[in-house]
């Protein structure tokens, strides 16, 4: 087995891993606690800086039965809470001190209060992002938040917040993120070294692993892959996959889409990786502050963010032009509130700059890709003809 | 002699059932028919059901009561009630052929179809001692089945030879079967047809024993309706009972250790948890749309060409389940295509639909309030063995043991729980004399 | 058993209230002075019914206009089912709020009102984004589509269950330096806080016979259905009238017709007659079906239910628990209000205000009506209901349709699961008698 191998075996085992044993295990090692989060942002920095270990959790894709999670809610809400309900219930979120619910749509926010119903000795905290990017409305609000976050975690057995050490952790995580957007740009330049599929389990990787030891699986990563001699570049039609920044699609429907003729070379997977662009100020005085206003200036243009300056979509259109996507494919959790109502606005703008698009929706537990096979491999072949 | 009963019917989307119970609360007969678009007539159809079950097994208790042997009884029985059958079909082919006849007269149809008519009936009417033989096999017991499908067999042969165009006979069948299924008079009355099917048995005995039978009066007291359709039941308001209320009831008559009941139906699937008195405490149903009900099963024995009651007996033979992930059953068909494109087996995703089936409903039982013990499991998905070892294996795994009590006579739970709040209701106007509704 | 068990008699006569004929006055004129706003130079502004700033608004002559109420009244008119179909066949998805989607179609089909006059143009959508993440892409819509400039207002939600006062100076700050300064640009005028001072302390003295109407329904029989004639007397304070001498005069009449009703031993007004026998006493959770509204209300009070409590009716302002605007601490109380919102609350304190209900007015179970555009009000219902039934011991029932689209709302399924509700109850009484 390669390094490379066995680099994505490792990952693959953490994605598959719905008991996160490696939570445990960190837990074990370093003694200090873990607390969970729902997409799509936290500042991890702040929690790894009290000695905390922050936790992605992203639902149960397609390998977790679901048998009480359905009970909570009507047919006709996201797959997400479902799975997500269902791991803590079945005990597989035990390792977790805590939960974050960062303000995303109704569904995950109402998750937060069934969460301190269903587990009322852990912790439980909704995290009202704020709406107003001005530093002293929304970003005064939004310091006061974290205060009172870091004063609870400590309550609760974390190391006090300290300037010094969040500093650090801001480094630590300013270098993490460079090597994800490192890979965004292979990706861009060379699709065919870097499957999304693979970039896909990495970023999944990141939801568990401390951020030291996942920096390193994306360096070696990087270097594995540009060693590779196999890897060449195929006839495929390069595409921005938009819409899926919450709950995740099955690892089968992205092998499908690439099986289908298409490179993903941009898309919203795991977007905490991605949220800030660029470094946070990592030697600021007020390093909280600093944080504070990546947040409000540094924030990447979402569904689920207020976008009032900027004409609505253009931030995806830039996206394409940046990534050379010759189209898009809207591809967004079925009653994905923030997605779907977005799209309107986001296919508008598209189609104004004359790109090409399509759409479909899918379930983080969608069994059957044949119709996404179908839909994906007419729109490669369409783009592919219209660029001749 | 005459003996008072009280029936309670459940009128279901696709069959009717009525039970009758005597004074003692004791069952006395089961009726079925298929629904129809006369309510009322299928009403009265599954109630003459019952009464007839309840007079065989008068007749049953007479003969022993006469000293007859068990199993001499059960002979002349089925001897009986096969004949019996018979001159209710004859009767039933008789009503058929006069409607076949006016509607092709109303519609100008000419000699050639009243010949072709005629060849059908004659050989329907010759096939009836065969069909009712002793140990002969019968498709259905309904009447629209039974004939519609030798009529359809015989219109096409005919439509072979040349003889007469196949599409406008079945559509003269189609209106002739309606009006024949929605007259209550076509079925014939117990009587002239006991008394032809005794003398055919030809046994003293049994005579005896129909001829006192025949003497009893059975008295209606009170008749409570249940049902998806029993908004529409030809009962007052005061003695219609949701059908919820009465699939508790019924379940406790039948098991009363019952504290939890699943009901999956055709067209909707049940949770229901239920006190000690068989009083409902809690309910969840199905929403507006029929995935994992039993309709489902309908769809994928379309789409693999078997029988509804072939599925359960092939997904037995798996050994490795798949997991299906949609109980959707817009999508059943295209995920079964998919599956079986993939080279997966048969049979192992037939396992997997009935898991997901039963997923379901393993919610619904949750969002009722979970499986206490006992858990009685009712309505047609009940007789379904695969769907029943899922059960088992996720009740276990998420409860722990339970008892779990499957009846034969489930698709009767509903009704029987009718037939109960009528004696309830008899009790309590006898003891509180108020004005009933006629 | 007791003779209780004949079905609640619901006489035929129709029976229109004073109050009601004010109130439906007080729309026509509102919608009159809204089409003629454009000719008169008046300015509009849209905004939402949660955490709407009415007072402040009026404070500078400017006109609400609230796109749910207009959604809401597309349904009732039987206009909902095209403009939703418009609008899904423009892009928007079939699993989204239909709310939106009417609001899109109406505009799209030349934004006429519920009055047949067509409504003005926003000069600035107002969106105070609370309790409903959807309001957010509501805004942005109709900004793209009018062109119309947007001041956003976000109102904290209440995730610990507590008000703090970095959420309270968040939103006052927020008031201050976007809400008010926009305020100012459209209208040209300077923010006057006396003005906003007397609109206060009027909403407050309507509120106050609001809260009484409301807690009317504790009586047996109860003089009020405090869901489907909820729906009506909250109108006034939910909407344009807040803050209003109209709506002071409303809420005094409608509080005297009550006590009249109580005087009189009278149950509650419905479409259809008055609800003579009081059968079942019921608290509701969710929002109504509207485009069935009538043949929905029947469904209850041809059984004699009646609704005593409902958090429907605390979507607009949660004013039960003591909360009145207070005229001394003008911004910090608008801020209070809107984070007092029912759909601001989290579940644990929805929960709790369930379980209130359910004992301070002596019901026997309670109801919810999940609607599928909502998952505010409708993720976490089911929690909800296991909670509150094992809190109270009543029975809980589970029904589900939409607000304003009619293909989901089934006549035959809620009906079914009505009558098995109401017998369950009947039959738990007759159990335990």
């Amino acid at each position: 087995m390669t390094g490379l191998e066995q680099l994505l075996g490792r990952a693959e085992e953490l994605y598959r891993d719905l008991r996160f044993t490696a939570v445990s295990e960190w837990k074990k090692r370093n003694g200090g606690l873990a607390i969970g989060f729902m997409p799509v942002y936290v500042p991890r920095e702040l929690l790894h800086a009290m000695g905390v270990l922050p936790v992605g959790v992203m639902g149960a894709g397609d390998d977790l039965e679901i048998i009480r999670g359905d009970a909570y809610y009507q047919s006709y809400i996201c797959h997400l809470p479902r799975s997500t309900i269902e791991l803590g219930l079945n005990g597989a979120l035990d390792s977790l001190d805590g939960m974050l619910f960062p303000a995303t749509c109704d569904v995950i926010r109402n998750l937060s209060g069934m969460w301190k119903m269903q587990f009322p000795e852990k912790y439980s905290h909704y995290l009202d992002v704020p709406q107003d990017f001005d530093a002293n409305v929304g970003g005064q609000f939004y310091r006061r938040e974290l205060e009172e976050i870091a004063e609870e975690l400590h309550r609760r057995g974390a190391r006090k917040l300290e300037p010094a050490a969040l500093r650090k952790s801001i480094a630590a995580y300013n270098e993490n993120r460079a090597l994800v957007e490192g890979l965004y740009s292979l990706r861009i330049e060379e699709p065919w070294r870097v499957p999304t599929h693979e970039l896909y389990l990495l970023l999944r990787a990141g939801n568990v692993l401390p951020v030291e030891e996942h920096t390193v699986m994306l360096r070696d990563y990087r270097a594995a892959v540009l060693a590779d001699e196999d890897r060449r570049s195929m006839d495929q039609a390069r595409v921005l996959l938009a819409g899926s920044f919450c709950e995740q699609p099955p690892l089968g429907l992205l092998r499908t889409l690439e099986r289908a003729g298409c490179y993903i070379v941009d898309d919203d997977f795991v977007q905490v990786h991605r949220w800030i662009t660029g470094d946070v100020r990592a030697d600021g005085a007020d390093p909280l502050a600093d944080l504070v206003l990546a947040y409000l200036k540094q924030g990447i243009a979402s569904p689920i963010r207020y976008i009032d300056e900027q004409v609505k979509g253009q931030a995806l259109v830039e996206r394409v032009e940046r990534s050379g996507a010759e189209g898009v494919i809207f591809c967004a959790p079925s009653f994905c509130d923030p997605a779907l109502l977005d799209q309107p606005m986001a296919v508008a703008a598209i189609e104004r700059a004359g790109i090409p698009w399509t759409s479909f929706k899918y379930a983080e537990n969608t069994g059957q890709f044949q119709v996404i096979r179908e839909q994906a491999g007419t729109f490669a072949d369409s783009i592919k003809l219209w660029s001749e | 002699m005459k003996i008072d009963y009280c029936v309670g019917i459940d009128l279901g989307s696709t069959t009717t059932k009525a039970v009758v119970l005597d004074g003692e609360r004791r069952i006395l007969g089961r009726g079925i028919t298929n629904s129809r678009s006369n309510y009322d007539v299928a009403c009265k159809v599954a109630l003459g059901e019952a009464l007839i079950n309840a007079r065989f097994s008068l007749i049953d208790g007479r003969m022993e009561h006469d000293g007859v042997d068990a199993e001499r009884r059960r002979e002349l029985l089925t001897r009986f009630e096969l004949a019996f059958r018979e001159q209710q079909y004859r009767s039933q082919l008789a009503a058929l052929r006069t409607s076949l006849h006016q509607h092709a007269e109303r519609l100008a149809m000419g000699a050639a179809t009243n010949a072709a008519l005629e060849r059908i009936l004659g050989t329907m009417e010759q096939e009836t001692g065969e069909l009712y033989r002793v140990g002969a096999s019968r498709k259905s017991d309904f009447f629209r089945d039974l004939a519609g499908s030798r009529y359809v067999e015989l219109a096409e042969a005919i439509a072979r030879d040349g003889g007469h165009a196949f599409d406008p006979l079945v559509g003269l069948f189609d209106k002739a079967i309606l009006e024949t299924e929605n007259s209550t008079e076509a079925v014939g009355t117990f009587e002239s047809h006991a008394r032809k099917a005794m003398v055919q048995a030809g046994d003293p005995a049994l005579q005896r024993a129909v001829t006192k039978v025949l003497s009893i009066e059975l008295v209606q007291r009170l008749g409570v309706g249940t049902g998806y359709g029993r908004q529409r039941l030809p009962f007052p308001e005061k003695l219609i009972r949701s059908e919820i209320l009465c699939h508790g009831l019924g379940a406790h008559a039948m098991f009363p250790g019952t504290r939890t009941v699943l009901d999956i139906g055709g067209q909707d699937t049940k949770a229901i948890q239920v006190d000690a008195n068989g009083i409902v405490t809690s309910f969840q149903m199905n929403d507006r749309c029929a995935a994992g009900c039993g309709r489902y099963l309908g769809y994928i024995a379309d789409e693999m060409n078997l029988g509804l009651h072939e599925l359960g007996p092939m997904a037995g033979k798996s050994c490795r389940t798949v997991r299906i992930n949609s109980t959707c059953t817009v999508f059943a068909g295209a995920e079964l295509r998919e599956r079986l494109s993939l080279g997966e087996k048969r049979e192992d995703i037939l396992a997997g639909l009935h898991r997901a089936i039963i997923l379901r409903a393993m919610s619904l039982l949750a969002r009722s309030g979970g499986i206490e013990d006992e858990f009685t499991f009712t309505g047609g998905v009940a007789r379904n063995t695969e769907a029943v070892k899922a059960l088992r294996l996720l009740v276990k795994e998420n409860y722990g043991e339970r008892k779990l009590n499957i009846s034969p006579d489930s698709i009767y739970t509903g009704a029987l729980g009718a037939s109960l709040f009528a004696w309830r209701e008899v009790s309590r106007q006898e003891a509180e004399p108020v004005e009933v509704p006629a | 058993m007791s003779k209780q068990a004949t079905p609640g008699n619901v006489a035929t006569a129709a029976l229109k209230d004073q109050s009601q004929e004010r109130q439906k006055a007080m729309i026509a004129e509102h919608f009159r002075k809204l089409a003629e706003a454009p000719e008169r130079g008046e300015k509009c502004v849209y905004t939402f019914v949660p955490g709407n700033l009415t007072e402040l608004i009026d404070s500078f002559g400017l006109l609400p206009v609230l796109p749910e109420i207009n959604a809401l009244q597309s349904g009732m008119r039987g206009k909902s089912r095209d403009y939703i179909g418009l609008a899904e066949k423009l892009g928007h998805s079939e699993d989204v709020c239909t709310y939106v989607k009417c609001d899109i179609g109406m505009l799209k089909s030349g934004n006429v009102g519920p009055t047949g006059e067509r409504l003005p143009n926003p000069d600035l959508l107002l969106l105070s984004y609370t309790g409903c993440f959807t309001f957010l892409k509501w805004f942005e819509l109709l900004g793209q589509e009018y062109n119309a400039p947007v001041a956003m207002l976000h109102v904290p939600y209440q995730g610990d269950g507590v008000v703090t006062d970095s959420m309270r100076t968040y939103v006052v700050d927020q008031l201050k330096k976007k809400v008010i300064p926009a305020l100012e640009r459209i209208s040209g005028r300077a923010y006057d806080e006396e003005a906003l001072k007397e609109r206060l302390a009027r909403s407050a003295k309507a509120e106050e016979d609001l809260v009484w109407v409301l807690e009317s329904a504790k009586r047996r029989p109860s003089p009020i259905d405090a869901y489907f004639g909820g729906v009506y007397y909250i109108g006034p304070i939910f909407t344009a009238f807040r803050g209003t001498q109209d709506a002071v005069l409303y809420y005094r009449e409608l509080r005297a017709e009550i006590e009249g009703r109580i005087a009189l031993g009278k149950g509650p007004v419905t479409p259809d007659g008055e609800i003579e026998n009081e059968r079942y006493r019921l608290v509701v959770e969710g929002p109504p079906n509207w485009t069935s509204f009538r043949k929905f209300w029947q469904m209850f009070a041809e059984e004699g239910a009646v609704v005593v409590a409902s958090t429907y009716t605390k979507v607009g302002g949660v004013y039960d628990n003591g909360f009145r605007h207070d005229p001394n601490r003008p911004l910090e109380t608008l801020a209070d209000y809107c984070m007092g919102c029912y759909t601001n609350l989290n579940l644990p304190t929805r929960v709790q205000m369930l379980e209130r209900y359910v004992r301070e007015y002596s019901a026997d179970g309670f109801l919810i009506n999940s609607v599928k555009s909502c998952n505010s009000f409708s993720a976490g219902q089911l929690m909800i209901l296991r909670e509150v039934e094992r809190r109270t011991g009543r029975p809980g029932g589970f029904i589900e349709s939409d607000l304003v689209d009619p293909r989901y709302f089934s006549a035959s399924n809620i009906k079914n699961r009505l009558e098995s509700y109401f017998q369950m109850i009947e039959q738990k009484r007759a159990g335990g008698a």
